[in-house]
């Protein structure tokens, strides 16, 4: 008891006599013009506060939205491309990664990700999140905490491995995608993030890096590795039973087509919260992404029409995708009509890609994670290239300050080497490193369900259950 | 006692109805079934996938009734069911052994 008395009479001792104001003398005059200096001081913190305050309330919002975007975004997205059977486990498959990468990330791949390290992966200093806390990581995003800017970049890390998923629909086992998926994040994704966006990345345009890329909101980081290793994965697993001949429809574009919408929605959060800031690069993100969507719905429906005599719905939320992957890299760079220019480009390459070139070569990638996320995100990556303008952005400035040249168009040519660069490291990084994790993955788990439970659907034969209990008597 | 089974457009299925309540019959099940006579089906794209979908939604209707009853119901069917063109459907007749209203234990045409 008198041990507690002591030990609070001394911390409020401590509080007070640091809270009391020294005394000096002090002239009227200098007394005056000390008191506008401390309010000078109050004001420009408080400004900074309120500018702080305004960039973190949009970052966390966005981090929100690249959230939904898988769940229920991507979910619907691909769960309505499937067939009745194997509804919930496509589902699944998104949902365990927006739980499993998220553990993932706060024990050890954010850290492998952004702390600094070398030019191709990150170091061990933000293990458990160690020195994550409420003051900025000034490298990175200077006027959020950097827990905003964590929990930000983990909503891409989740959603990355999701794209994939959509490569070997209707035919692995939920077991080996969990092992995959934590294989893949820590060793493709986190490397990528790195070189791209980390400290010391050898790709990392922002931060000096030796083959700097424009990548604004992940053309390469995410797109190009989880579209390639899709393609790698289709491969690798082979096609499903049945594969061209039996028609396997999806079950319902309506699911689809609201999967469609919050993606769109949520692309908001993905290019324009890559601006790590609520000010005009923001928005000018916001509307390039935007105006290349819509482009791209009308090249992608465009071309169905003629090429169908009928646009579908398919088609138009399938374009829109196409044309938020392409814009991805270039959000932050290029201006609204550019970015019409990619949104068009987009649509009608990547309906090509799906429609033409997945026919000529045979290969199932189910839902099309190559075609568009793949096939798009390089395109974006090289379009980025040309169109990057530096009055958008001015990423790249020399000794004085002054903003140089960002893409082809504007008279840096060598900048579409650079994104050549990105890319190529993209693909190698996502044949070899799925691969080898397939191989690894194969070799103990199993990748591919039994011909049993591949006719018995996913529902049933991995989760036990039935999407739709429709039948049931009340 | 004869089974009635009508097989219809789905677009026909209210004028059917109502001709039956027209000419007195009440009791019948109606199922969603899908099928093809001659009618040919129509193609679906999908992502660059054409499906060729030969089974077509259509409507059936099952009654069961007294024998002297069969007629009328038959014509009222045929009448509010045709368009003239092909894919209107068939009837088709049946014998039934036995009906039993689950009820009251009743048999025979008394339960139909």
């Amino acid at each position: 008891m008198r041990t507690a008395c002591i030990v609070w009479f001394l911390v409020l001792f401590v509080t007070f006599s640091a809270g009391v104001p020294t005394v000096s003398a002090q002239t009227p005059q200098s007394s005056a013009m000390a008191d506008q200096s401390v309010r000078l001081a109050k004001l420009e913190q408080a400004v900074a506060d309120a500018k702080g305050s305004a960039d973190n309330a949009w970052m966390l919002t966005s981090a929100a939205l690249v959230l939904m975007m898988t769940g229920p975004g991507l979910a619907l997205f691909y769960g309505g491309l499937v067939r009745k059977k194997n509804v919930l486990g496509t589902m699944m498959q998104s949902f365990a990664l927006m739980a499993i990468i998220s553990i993932l990330w706060a024990l050890i791949g954010y850290s492998l990700s952004f702390s600094a390290g070398n030019s191709f992966i990150g170091g061990l200093e933000h293990v458990f999140l160690r020195g994550v806390g409420g003051q900025p990581e000034a490298s990175y995003a200077p006027t959020i905490p950097h827990q905003t800017f964590m929990i930000y970049q983990l909503m891409f890390a989740i959603i990355t491995p999701a794209l994939i998923t959509g490569a070997f629909a209707e035919r692995m086992k939920f077991s080996a995608l969990v092992l995959f998926m934590m294989l893949w994040s820590v060793f493709v994704y986190a490397p990528m993030a790195h070189m791209v966006w980390g400290k010391g990345g050898v790709l990392n345009a922002a931060l000096g890096g030796h083959f700097p890329t424009l990548d604004f909101a992940g053309g390469t980081v995410v797109h190009v590795t989880s579209g390639v290793s899709a393609l790698v994965c289709a491969l690798y697993l082979g096609r499903r039973a049945g594969y061209p001949r039996e028609p396997m429809p999806p079950h319902s574009v309506v699911l689809s087509f609201i999967g469609a919408c919050l993606l769109w929605v949520g692309w908001f959060g993905f290019n324009a919260g890559s601006a790590l800031g609520a000010g005009s690069l923001a928005s000018s993100a916001f509307v390039a992404t935007h105006l290349a969507s819509a482009a791209a719905v009308v090249g992608w429906g465009g071309a169905e029409w003629v090429r169908n005599g009928k646009p579908s719905a398919l088609g138009a939320i399938s374009g829109s995708v196409a044309g938020l992957v392409a814009i991805t890299p270039a959000a932050g760079f290029v201006g609204p009509m550019p970015a019409l220019a990619i949104g068009l480009i987009a649509g009608v390459f990547c309906y090509l890609m799906v429609v033409k070139v997945k026919a000529r070569f045979g290969y199932d990638d189910s839902l099309d994670a190559f075609g568009v996320h793949g096939a798009g995100g390089t395109l974006g990556a090289l379009l980025t290239g040309i169109f990057a303008q530096s009055a958008v952005n001015p990423v790249f400035r020399d000794s004085e300050g002054r903003a140089l040249p960002s893409g082809l168009l504007e008279g840096n040519g060598h900048q579409l080497l650079n994104q050549l660069v990105g890319v190529a490291t993209a693909w190698i990084l996502a044949i070899v490193g799925t691969l080898l994790i397939l191989k690894i993955v194969d070799a103990t788990v199993g990748l591919r369900l039994t011909d049993e439970h591949e006719a018995q659907g996913l529902d049933l034969s991995q989760h036990g259950e039935e999407g739709y209990a429709w039948e049931v008597p009340a | 006692m004869t089974k009635v089974e009508a097989i219809i457009q789905n677009s026909k299925l209210e004028a059917v109805k109502t001709a039956l309540h027209d000419i007195g019959v009440e009791g019948m099940t109606v199922l969603e079934v899908r099928g093809h006579g001659r009618q040919k089906g129509h193609t679906e794209f999908y992502r660059g996938h054409e499906y060729t979908v030969d089974l077509i939604p259509k409507i059936k209707l099952e009654l069961v009734l007294p024998d002297d009853r069969v007629e009328k119901a038959v014509q009222a069917i045929a009448t509010a069911a045709r368009s003239g063109k092909i894919g209107d459907g068939k009837i088709f007749l049946s014998r039934i052994d036995e009906a039993i209203r689950i009820r009251n234990d009743e048999r025979g045409e008394g339960a139909l």
